[in-house]
């Protein structure tokens, strides 16, 4: 009786006595803290340090291959005077809003059609996706292709049709060039948008439907007042996820038209690296990326509140 | 934010019935009988056929251009654009043959495979320390990796760039392994988090009972349950790699380092009138290995886009 009474007392003092390299092994945070040194050291090394570096940089006159010394809001002060740079300002808002709205709005829509009872709807989803696979750069070669001055399908089509006599000039133009890259843009977004809605589409009850109907509601009112409340939460967070890539998009831009004609398709991303890289000036360039930051702080605002909503509508603890 | 309420899809579905499970299970179609078929029609298979024609026809286009002879291509009046009846292989030839395309393919696909794998197993253990161990702070953790997803490439790329240079990486595939995994990092570890918390916690608890350390159940309990998660993240950070353009176009110099993407937009776009035909085989070619691992893991791919929007 009296070793089993002493036993575990013995046993409490040896845990007691467990050495640094003990804790360091088994202690719940340390152990934790192992896991994550990978993935910080990236994150820390190749994005906290560049964003608050660009920062930096942004009040530095910097330059390819010179160091530059603290101008103050030097940089700023020359992009508000300089038309280009509102230009690019204002194109940027153009075409993020007019593209994701209009992608928006096919989206919903073809993920509304992909929710029917159709045949061959699982080849028909699967192809719908692939113009998000291909590489952005890659399918924008296609439609620099398809939209060229002399040898468009597109012109070729209407001419056959009598619509248009002369070839459309899409990229030269600066009002075409607009729709163009807008139009590529929305092309190449939509099926994430689809298939996206299309997976929120899918928990939504059918029951609910029939309950609808069976009331007199008409197809519209079933869509105004189930699916679109019972898709809000996630509408709202896909559509911040397009809207910040659309945002800050570079690569369609600059292997359709490389911000011409006049700069009418300058984005802010494709005139920072035009001032940065090409030109050199890293101080400016950097002050140009990091104007796109409150931009996008509003953008992942609007993404935290429609999660908030979905924590709001769904109940806090069923994980 | 990581103890988001998590409405589990069931990503089968997504692509291979209409209804919900609910649905199917009871053998009814819902209400698709009361639509009359030319109603269904006009409302459906007409929009629907309208929008896949829009979304497939640059691939058509590309596909056609690249095969076609190169009088054909310029000469819209003899011949019918839409159509070629004497194929040929003239322009993928010259693009394997007489320039540095397969070069460039190599480049992409050991810079798309190293950065992914780096980037899986950095996820893997944040994922699981952030989900399971739960240290203090991990709630914290999981909300910033998840901003730093809400970072985008176009405003880090200027001091990047200065990074790399400093780091002497500049024009090497080093550059670009170690800089992708800032894009990948944060999406494979929301997607690993949430295939984390469906595997059971009791399964963890009878391991730890047994006397198993922590690398161990990582090892041997949920990387082998999680192996569905795995795919997921693998294919959509190497289709990622494989997309990225504007890190590869600012940190390379040197053609023989270059992308595909980079390569096609730089190397192969000069004053030729004639180069539309070498242009869209690239293009072709540099998209072909994407579509066909799309091609078989169409499931994953879409549970991976979901997955990130969803968690």
């Amino acid at each position: 009786m009296a070793d089993i009474a002493i036993a575990p007392r013995r046993a409490k003092t040896e845990i007691r006595e467990a050495t640094a390299w003990d804790q360091l092994k088994h202690n719940r945070n340390w152990v934790g803290f192992w896991f994550m040194v990978p993935a910080l050291a990236f994150l820390i090394f190749f994005l906290a340090y560049p964003l608050g570096l660009g920062i930096w940089l942004s009040f530095t006159d910097t330059r390819i291959g010179r160091v530059g010394a603290f101008v103050g809001t030097e940089n700023y002060e020359w992009l508000w005077d300089d038309a280009i740079f509102w230009l690019s300002v204002f194109n940027t808002l153009l075409y993020t809003f007019v593209a994701s709205a209009i992608k928006f709005g096919i989206g919903l829509y073809l993920a509304l059609l992909l929710n029917e009872n159709m045949p061959f709807k699982a080849m028909l989803r699967a192809l719908v996706l692939i113009p998000f696979i291909v590489p952005t750069v890659l399918s924008a070669l296609a439609f620099w292709w398809i939209f060229d001055s002399q040898f468009s399908i597109i012109s070729w089509s209407l001419k056959q049709m009598g619509l248009i006599t002369e070839n459309i000039n899409f990229l030269g133009d600066t009002t075409w060039a607009r729709i163009c890259v807008i139009f590529a843009n929305i092309w190449r977004g939509v099926p994430f948008v689809a298939i996206t809605l299309l997976a929120g589409l899918q928990t939504v009850s059918p029951s609910l439907y029939e309950a609808a109907i069976l009331d007199g509601a008409t197809s519209w009112q079933r869509f105004r007042f189930i699916t679109y409340p019972l898709l809000t939460p996630i509408i709202a967070v896909v559509m911040t996820f397009s809207v910040l890539f659309t945002f800050t998009d570079f690569q369609l831009i600059w292997a359709m038209t490389r911000g011409g004609p006049v700069n009418a398709t300058h984005l802010m991303a494709t005139l920072s690296y035009q001032r940065a890289i090409i030109a050199g000036q890293l101080g400016e360039g950097a002050a140009i990326a990091s104007a796109m930051i409150p931009f996008l702080l509003a953008a992942i605002m609007v993404s935290w509140f429609g999660l908030q909503r979905r924590k709001w509508q769904q109940g806090e603890n069923n994980d | 934010m990581t103890d988001l309420p998590t409405s589990r899809i069931d990503l089968k579905a997504v692509l291979h019935s209409s209804a919900p499970t609910v649905a199917k299970d009871d053998h009814s179609e819902g209400m698709s009988y009361l639509q009359s078929v030319p109603r269904r029609l006009v409302t459906l298979y007409l929009p629907l056929s309208i929008i896949v024609v829009v979304l497939l026809f640059p691939f058509y286009w590309m596909g056609l251009t690249a095969i076609k002879p190169d009088e054909q291509l310029l000469d819209l009046d003899r011949f019918n654009p839409f159509w070629t009846w004497n194929p040929t292989f003239k322009h993928f030839y010259k693009l394997l043959f007489e320039s540095h395309y397969p070069m460039w393919l190599w480049n992409t696909m050991y810079v798309a495979v190293c950065a992914t794998i780096l980037s899986i197993i950095a996820s893997v253990l944040a994922a699981y320390a952030i989900v399971r161990l739960r240290y203090k702070g991990a709630n914290m953790v999981g909300g910033l990796i998840f901003l730093a997803y809400l970072v985008p490439p176009s405003i880090l790329f200027i001091p990047l760039a200065t990074v790399v240079f400093q780091y002497g990486l500049f024009d090497s595939p080093m550059a670009l392994i170690l800089t992708y995994p800032t894009i990948l990092i944060p999406f494979s570890t929301w997607l690993l988090m949430g295939y984390f918390k469906t595997i059971p916690y009791e399964l963890e608890e009878c391991a730890l009972i047994d006397g198993a350390s922590r690398w161990q159940i990582l090892i041997k309990i949920v990387l082998p349950l999680a192996i569905p998660g795995l795919i997921s993240a693998f294919i959509f950070c190497f289709t990622l790699c494989w997309n990225e353009f504007i890190y590869a176009l600012t940190f390379l110099q040197s053609t023989s380092n270059k992308t595909v993407p980079v390569a096609i937009v730089n190397e192969f776009v000069d004053g030729d009138i004639y180069r539309w035909g070498s242009l869209m085989a690239g293009a072709l070619a540099g998209s072909l290995p994407l579509v066909i691992l799309y091609a078989f893991f169409v499931e994953h791919y879409v549970s991976a886009m979901t997955g990130a929007v969803k968690e």
